[in-house]
Order: C-alpha cells, then sequence, then structure tokens
C-alpha cells in the first residue's frame, strides 16, 4: 500500500475523513440555510423560483452540487465503516453500562442521528430536487413587477397545459418591469408543508440535526487536532449556539411559517 | 463506629478464555465501609477458598493507584462510581447497604479475558514495544536546566506520563477505542527535548500497532477523559492526531 492509501485507512486516516466531510456539510448547511430564507419573503416565490433555477443550472454550482452529495455519501459511508470496526472491537458488551454517568448521549449516538438525518436527507431529496426535475407536470408562474415599487408583484399562474413554458428573467425597458417567469418549486414547498406530519417530520430532523451537531462541530476540530485553548471557547459556542440550536431553528421555521401563517 | 454493610454481588465467572462464561450471584456479609473495593473481594474469596470453590480471579498488585493492574467494570463503570480512583482505591462506602453491584472484566477484543475478571492487557505493552520509547542512551544525571524546558511543557508532559496503562479508557469506551491511552504515550515523549528523535516515527508505529490490536476509533465522547484515574485529559487525543497527521503529511520519517 502506498504511504497515502495507508494513511487513509488508519483509525485515525478515517476519522479525518469523518471529520472533514461533516464540516463541509456544516458549510453546506450554511449556504443552503441563506438561499433559503428567500422563502420568507413575500413575493409569491419569485426569487425563490429564480435562486432555485440559477442553483440548478448554473455549471460552476451544479459541480459543486455533485462534489456536495459525494461528500454526504462518504460521510455515510465512512460513518458504516467506522460503526462496524467499533462493533467488532466489543464483541461482548457490558450487562450493566452506564454510559451517561460519563458522556452525553448525543456524543453516544452519532450513528443513530446521523441515520434519521440521512433518511430525512432522501426523502428531502426526492420530495424537493427530483420532483423540480423530473415531475413535468410541475405548474410555472409568472411575475411582474414594477422597478419603482419592487414590493408590489403581480402573480399569474400558469397551469400546465400541453403547452411547455421555459424559464425567462428580464427587465423589460419600456414598462420598466421585472418579468419572471419560473417553475414554480415555491408552491410545491408551499402545499407540501400544509400537511401536519410532513412539517413533524422536517421538525424531528432538524432536531437531529441539532443533536448531531452539537456533539460533531466540535468534535470534528478534535479530531483535526485543533484544539489550542483559546479557541475551543470558541469552537464550542459555534457548534452549540449555531450549528446546534439557530441553524437548525431557523430551517424548521421554514416549515412551520408555512403551515401556520401561510 | 464505622457501619457494616450486606451486599449482593453479581460477578462474572469465566474458566478459561475459551468458556463461555456467565454471571454468578454472592453473598457478601459484614462489609465494613472503610474497606477497599479488593479487600472486600478477598473477604469474599476467604468464604469461597473455606466452602471449597474457586476464589473470584482479578487483577491487582499494588493496592495503592500506581501500578495499573486492577481494572473491574463496576455498576456499568470502569474503577466504579467515583472519579479519578483505581479499584484498590474505592471505598466500600461509595456503595449503600443492601446495595446490588455487578462486576465484569473489561470488555475489548484486544483485552482477551484470561479468567474471571482478569483481562490479558499485553496489547498494550505491544503499543508501548511499537515505539513509546526513547532508543539514545540518556547517559549520566545531567545538570540541573542543562536542556532548558519551559514550565507549561514539562508540566503537561508530566501530566500526560502519569497514565498508568491500565485500560479504564478502554473500557469506558462506547467504541473500546484506546486513543487515550496511546496519546499519552505519545505526548509525554513528543513534548519533551529527548524524544524528538523519535517522534514521527513513533506516532506512526504506535497507531500502527493500536490498529492491528483491534481497538476501535475515538468519536470524541469524552467517556475516557471522565473514566481515567489519572485524569489524563483529551487534549492529548487531539495532540497525537496532530502529531500523526504532521508525520503523514509533512515529514519524512516513515514506518514500513
Ligand atoms: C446534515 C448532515 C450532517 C452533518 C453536517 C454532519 C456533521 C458531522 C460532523 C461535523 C461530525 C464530527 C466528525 C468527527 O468527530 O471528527 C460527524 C460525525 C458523525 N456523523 Fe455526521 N453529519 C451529517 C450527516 C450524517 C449522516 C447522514 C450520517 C450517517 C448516516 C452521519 C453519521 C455520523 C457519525 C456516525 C459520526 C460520528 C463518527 C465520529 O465522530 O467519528 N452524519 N458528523
Ligand atoms: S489513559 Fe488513564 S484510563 Fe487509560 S490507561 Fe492511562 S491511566 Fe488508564
Ligand atoms: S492495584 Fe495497583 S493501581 Fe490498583
Amino acid at each position: 500500500m502506498g504511504n497515502f492509501s495507508k494513511t487513509f485507512s488508519s483509525s485515525l486516516g478515517k476519522k479525518l475523513i469523518m471529520s472533514l466531510t461533516g464540516l463541509f456539510i456544516c458549510l453546506f448547511l450554511v449556504v443552503h440555510l441563506i438561499g433559503n430564507l428567500q422563502l420568507f419573503k413575500d413575493d409569491s416565490g419569485q426569487a425563490f423560483n429564480s435562486y432555485a433555477y440559477f442553483m440548478t443550472h448554473f455549471t460552476p454550482i451544479k459541480v459543486i452540487s455533485y462534489i456536495n452529495y459525494a461528500i454526504i455519501l462518504g460521510h455515510a459511508i465512512y460513518a458504516l465503516i467506522l460503526t462496524i470496526s467499533n462493533r467488532k472491537a466489543r464483541p461482548i458488551g457490558y450487562a450493566v453500562y452506564n454510559g451517561s454517568a460519563n458522556s452525553p448521549w448525543n456524543s453516544r449516538n452519532m450513528g443513530i442521528l446521523g441515520t434519521i438525518i440521512l433518511i430525512f436527507l432522501i426523502i428531502h431529496m426526492k420530495d424537493f430536487l427530483w420532483e423540480y426535475h423530473n415531475n413535468t407536470s410541475l405548474p410555472y408562474a409568472r411575475y411582474e413587477a414594477s422597478l419603482a415599487d419592487p414590493q408590489n408583484v403581480k402573480v399569474t399562474p400558469l397551469a400546465v397545459t400541453d403547452k411547455e413554458y421555459s424559464h425567462v428573467d428580464y427587465v423589460d425597458p419600456q414598462s420598466q418591469t421585472h418579468i419572471t417567469v419560473a417553475k414554480d418549486l415555491y408552491k410545491l414547498v408551499r402545499d407540501s408543508f400544509k400537511i401536519w406530519w410532513y412539517v413533524a417530520l422536517y421538525v424531528v430532523s432538524m432536531v437531529a440535526i441539532g443533536f448531531h451537531l452539537i456533539h460533531g462541530f466540535r468534535s470534528a476540530f478534535q479530531t483535526v487536532g485543533w484544539d489550542h485553548k483559546k479557541l475551543v471557547p470558541i469552537i464550542r459556542f459555534l457548534g452549540v449556539w449555531i450549528f446546534g440550536i439557530i441553524i437548525p431553528a431557523a430551517f424548521a421555521a421554514i416549515p412551520l411559517y408555512f403551515f401556520f401563517c401561510k | 463506629m464505622s457501619g457494616h454493610m450486606n451486599l449482593t454481588l453479581k460477578v462474572w465467572r469465566q474458566k478459561s478464555p475459551q468458556d463461555k462464561g456467565g454471571f454468578v450471584t454472592y453473598k457478601a456479609d459484614g462489609i465494613s465501609e472503610d474497606m477497599s473495593f479488593l479487600e472486600m473481594l478477598d473477604v469474599v474469596n476467604e468464604g469461597l477458598i473455606k466452602k471449597g470453590d474457586d476464589p473470584i480471579h482479578f487483577d491487582h498488585d499494588c493496592r495503592e493507584g500506581i501500578c495499573g493492574m486492577c481494572s473491574l467494570y463496576i455498576n456499568g463503570r470502569p474503577h466504579g462510581p467515583k472519579r479519578a480512583v483505581t479499584t484498590c482505591q474505592l471505598h466500600m462506602r461509595s456503595f449503600k447497604d443492601g446495595e446490588t453491584i455487578t462486576i465484569e472484566p473489561w470488555r475489548a477484543a484486544a483485552f482477551p479475558v484470561i479468567k474471571d475478571l482478569s483481562t490479558n492487557r499485553a496489547a498494550f505493552e505491544r503499543i508501548q514495544q511499537a515505539g513509546g520509547y526513547v532508543s539514545v542512551n540518556t547517559g549520566g544525571v545531567p545538570d540541573a536546566n542543562e536542556i532548558p524546558i519551559p514550565k507549561v511543557i514539562a508540566d503537561e508532559a508530566f501530566n500526560s506520563a502519569t497514565c498508568i496503562q491500565c485500560g479504564a479508557c478502554v473500557a469506558a469506551c462506547k467504541n473500546s477505542s484506546a486513543m487515550l491511552f496511546v496519546s499519552a504515550k505519545v505526548s509525554q515523549l513528543a513534548l519533551l527535548p529527548q524524544g524528538q528523535q523519535e517522534r514521527y516515527r513513533r506516532v506512526q508505529a504506535m497507531v500502527a500497532q493500536m490498529d492491528a490490536e483491534g481497538f476501535g476509533n475515538c468519536t470524541n465522547t469524552g467517556a475516557c477523559e471522565a473514566e481515567c484515574p489519572k485524569e489524563i485529559s483529551l487534549t492529548n487525543i487531539a495532540r497525537m492526531n496532530r502529531e500523526y497527521f504532521t508525520a503523514k503529511f509533512f515529514k519524512e520519517e516513515e514506518i514500513h
């Protein structure tokens, strides 16, 4: 084996992959959340639908998103490899085990939390990403907003007929209006989040991500060996408050907002 | 007058490494709360010997918390309910009269049971032999301050060096990871001038041996640090990882 493959097949090498993939996904969460905050705009989805089109059609972004899928998959695969190896390291378990005496429960159940997240991701990607790309019966919407008064958007739903629409986004110089015709992912989101159990699924999954990251974020820094006394309090703060609480809460606010306010 | 207590023990009995083993219940009556846990087992064993039964096999040596021989997984925790003590330093006053105490051996594939509660911890020796030493002859005692070492570094190296190789970290860890032990042994030498020559070879060799012994992979739960009788800190694991990745990605020294 070469030096490189030997490094990454060692226990510490595999842990390095876990931590770097985990931190990359954390970065993705931030970007994904910033994009999704456009769902809170009161514009019937003009901004969000344009954003969705851009994210799925701009080549550099497409490349990054495929890398992102591979990294999430890699994180899950290495989680499985490490979990199997950890099981083998203790073939006979304890009859009495008092884990809560020495460690927080989320740190001991990263695999279970991760599995909940994985199931969520599969459902989430099927229901929004796959549908967006492949469901030919998704409606379009036409938006017109005057440049003088961008808050005042006129929406025309374009029902699915035999006619094929295509994405347009431009400013008409004559009438000084911003005109967008876009696939109405916003409507799909709004309709989905009218179902109570679907909202519950999202909220529960965000709680799982929160607990995964309250341990995972700081754990990743410990794994790469970055634990300077001056740095650790900052990492712990970010891990608990930003990644463990604020980001999952902001994600969970989206389905709750549509369920209760739309 | 110190109180006496009556206890029920559920003890793991296993005749040999091949034997399947199982729990056997014993009564331990009239136990003084000033006894150590091992002395309590001595009392039980005397009773067993008098009856002509096989006494309970358990590891011990110094009985003052310095050798690391005593083990025992007591009521779900290595070395029992107290922090920063070995089983030989654990007093019976930490238990309540009438309590049932479950006693198991360290559980890890790398620590096979020899008999009853006694495990073979030679895997730790082999990790040490892989690199936990300084090869050059250190000669006679040098003059004080001939090799200057900053106080914080000396203190940290000393703290790492207090590890007694008991294996409680492995026993406590849900992954049976030996990283606290290995990182303490890597740190005590990596921090000091005398350890520099073999610094990057050492960490690679010891981690490779740790993996070969079949220990698990750390997930930073912190159980090891909480249960370590010498309070070896998790910082050591971060340091070992740093040393290892530096060695692998930036240094010439290699192991084969
Ligand atoms: C939102 C997506 C996710 C993020 C942001 C994330 C992030 C992280 C981070 C930062 C770590 C710490 C790495 C370390 O300790 O070095 C981690 C650990 C872990 N993750 Fe994830 N993860 C995600 C999804 C998943 C999924 C889908 C699974 C499994 C199917 C999973 C399973 C695990 C396991 C088992 C660990 C503990 C392993 C270890 O610490 O070595 N995670 N995760
Ligand atoms: S690190 Fe602590 S628990 Fe582990 S072997 Fe050393 S003294 Fe025992
Ligand atoms: S017998 Fe030596 S440390 Fe307990």
